[in-house]
């Protein structure tokens, strides 16, 4: 067992915040919201200020904030189609490219680890990955494998594989076809029965949990051709088999996920306005795993969690955000 | 909208209410009174149906009945009724019935609103729709449509 001790409670947004998303050394928080604005916070001493906000990259809500992995680049997606890429060339956050295509919200966006990849979802149910050529974005692909609105798209930890979460109850991955440079759709992971709001993979990159509007949090483990296990992978693709459902723990729709590449912990944000953190039990069976609850902060907020994410760098601290407009700090400890 | 545009011509109509009567409790501010499902009915029925110059409490859309409040989860759940069930409007009441809540009520409060079991075609489609935020809040961007919410709530 454990316990989440608040650390900072990070007020400025006007309205709902949707997203936080930690800089790839940690030392950055950056969030965003209803307000149209990015807010960066930045650690002075023992506390979290908020240096910048930058405004004016976007019309309506922004969605989604991703950084590079390199760190120098920020990506933003928002409900106005485009997609925003900021950069600090000249001392502060500027927009440098604003990225046209979908035609109505992009809904999540995301950086491939070695940062000539990005992808984009929307409402209107594609998925595109763009090459980045020395800050040129051109759109090498567009997936339209799912049948609803496409909620969260995330890369692989280590490899060009992109996995995405829909309206349409499924998830599903895709990688470049090296044959014909065509991006596919390689997998299909089917077993959610409502909207899944948000994935994430764990550190080695062969496992993947989705949360979802049914109010479970799946994890799925992938199964390479020739496995030792027996299961079938048609045309030699890996294949994502269901090894765990986490029910009974939440009661309302689970809206974003966080897999810690360092702990291991895994976070849920849950429209009942609690956060709970679970782990892999030690006696867990690799095929067949259990994950148990190690802690839950009820009313965490005061309304909706719409995101968490683990701190790259120091173990266990947390970031969430919500309705209430509050982005929150937290540390997780083990009792 | 013209008279041959109209999906359902000939509404059945149902009398309204009366006025909710004030007790000396309610009006007394030493006494905290929780939120009832009269209070919720009475913020939704005089929203205008968007085909007919009526309100929904004259169309029998909505019912006292068909409210649900659970003041200690924080829970309000709203049943509603389409006249036909093809409507095509049944999205926009529901909207409309969720937006009316949104403004009024304090932001504790998780809003359900939902199709009456087997009153429409698409009820689960709608429900699903309804009880998206992302879609909810995206679709309250869209100027168009919050005018049409908007012209729906407005009371005469």
């Amino acid at each position: 067992m454990g316990k989440l001790d608040l650390i900072q409670t990070l007020s400025g947004h006007e309205g709902r915040v949707w997203n936080v998303c930690w800089h790839p050394q940690g030392n950055t928080l950056a969030s965003c919201g209803e307000d149209k604005t990015i807010r960066l916070w930045f650690k002075e001493g023992s506390k979290w200020v908020n240096k910048d906000i930058l405004t004016e990259g976007h019309q309506r809500t922004i969605r989604e904030v991703a950084w590079s992995s390199c760190g120098n680049y920020l990506a933003s997606a928002s409900f106005d189609a485009t997609t925003g890429i900021w950069d600090k060339k000249g001392g502060q956050f500027d927009c440098i490219s604003s990225l046209e295509g979908h035609e109505n919200e992009v809904k999540s966006v995301a950086w491939s680890k070695s940062g000539q990849l990005l992808s984009t979802c929307s409402r209107d149910k594609s998925v595109w990955i763009w090459e980045v050529i020395e800050d040129e974005y051109e759109c090498a692909a567009v997936l339209n494998a799912h049948t609803q609105d496409v909620k969260k798209v995330v890369w692989h930890p280590h490899l060009d594989i992109l996995a995405s979460a829909s309206y349409d109850n499924t998830a599903k991955l895709f990688k470049e076809d090296v044959a014909d440079n065509d991006w596919i759709c390689i997998a299909t992971l089917s077993s959610h029965t409502s909207t899944v709001w948000s994935l994430a993979f764990d550190h080695s990159g062969t496992r993947l949990a989705t949360c979802s509007d049914d109010c479970t949090v799946k994890i799925w483990q992938e199964y390479l051709s020739n496995n030792s296990e027996g299961i079938v992978t048609p045309d030699n693709n890996p294949v994502w088999k269901c090894v765990c459902t986490l029910s009974g723990y939440h009661t309302r729709a689970i809206y974003d996920i966080s897999w810690c590449h360092k702990t291991h912990l895994l976070a849920t944000a849950c429209g009942d306005d609690a956060i709970r953190i679970f782990k892999e039990a030690e006696d867990s069976e690799k095929h067949t795993p259990t994950f148990i609850l190690l802690a839950t902060c009820a009313n965490a907020h005061t309304q909706d969690v719409n995101a968490v994410a683990w701190n790259p760098s120091v173990p266990g601290l947390l970031a969430s955000a919500s309705d209430d407009g509050e982005v929150k700090l937290w540390q997780y400890e083990d009792n | 909208m013209g008279f041959d545009d109209l999906e359902n011509i000939n509404p059945k109509l149902y009398r309204k209410c009366n006025d909710r009567e004030v007790t000396t409790e309610e009006e007394s501010d030493d006494i905290y009174d929780e939120f009832d499902a009269r209070e919720i009915f009475d913020l939704i029925r005089g929203i205008n149906d968007p085909e007919h110059p009526l309100t929904l409490e004259e169309l029998n859309v909505v019912k006292q009945n068909d409210v649900c409040v659970d003041n200690k989860n924080n829970e309000i759940k709203v049943l509603f009724t389409p006249t036909i069930p093809h409507c095509s409007m049944a999205t926009l009441i529901g909207l409309s019935i969720r937006v009316q809540l949104l403004r009024s009520l304090p932001p504790r409060f998780k809003i359900c609103v939902q199709i009456y079991p087997g009153t429409h075609a698409s009820e689960e489609a709608i429900n699903k729709q309804l009880a998206d935020k992302e879609r909810v809040a995206a679709a309250l961007e869209n100027n168009d449509l919050i005018a049409c919410i908007n012209d729906c709530i407005v009371v005469d």
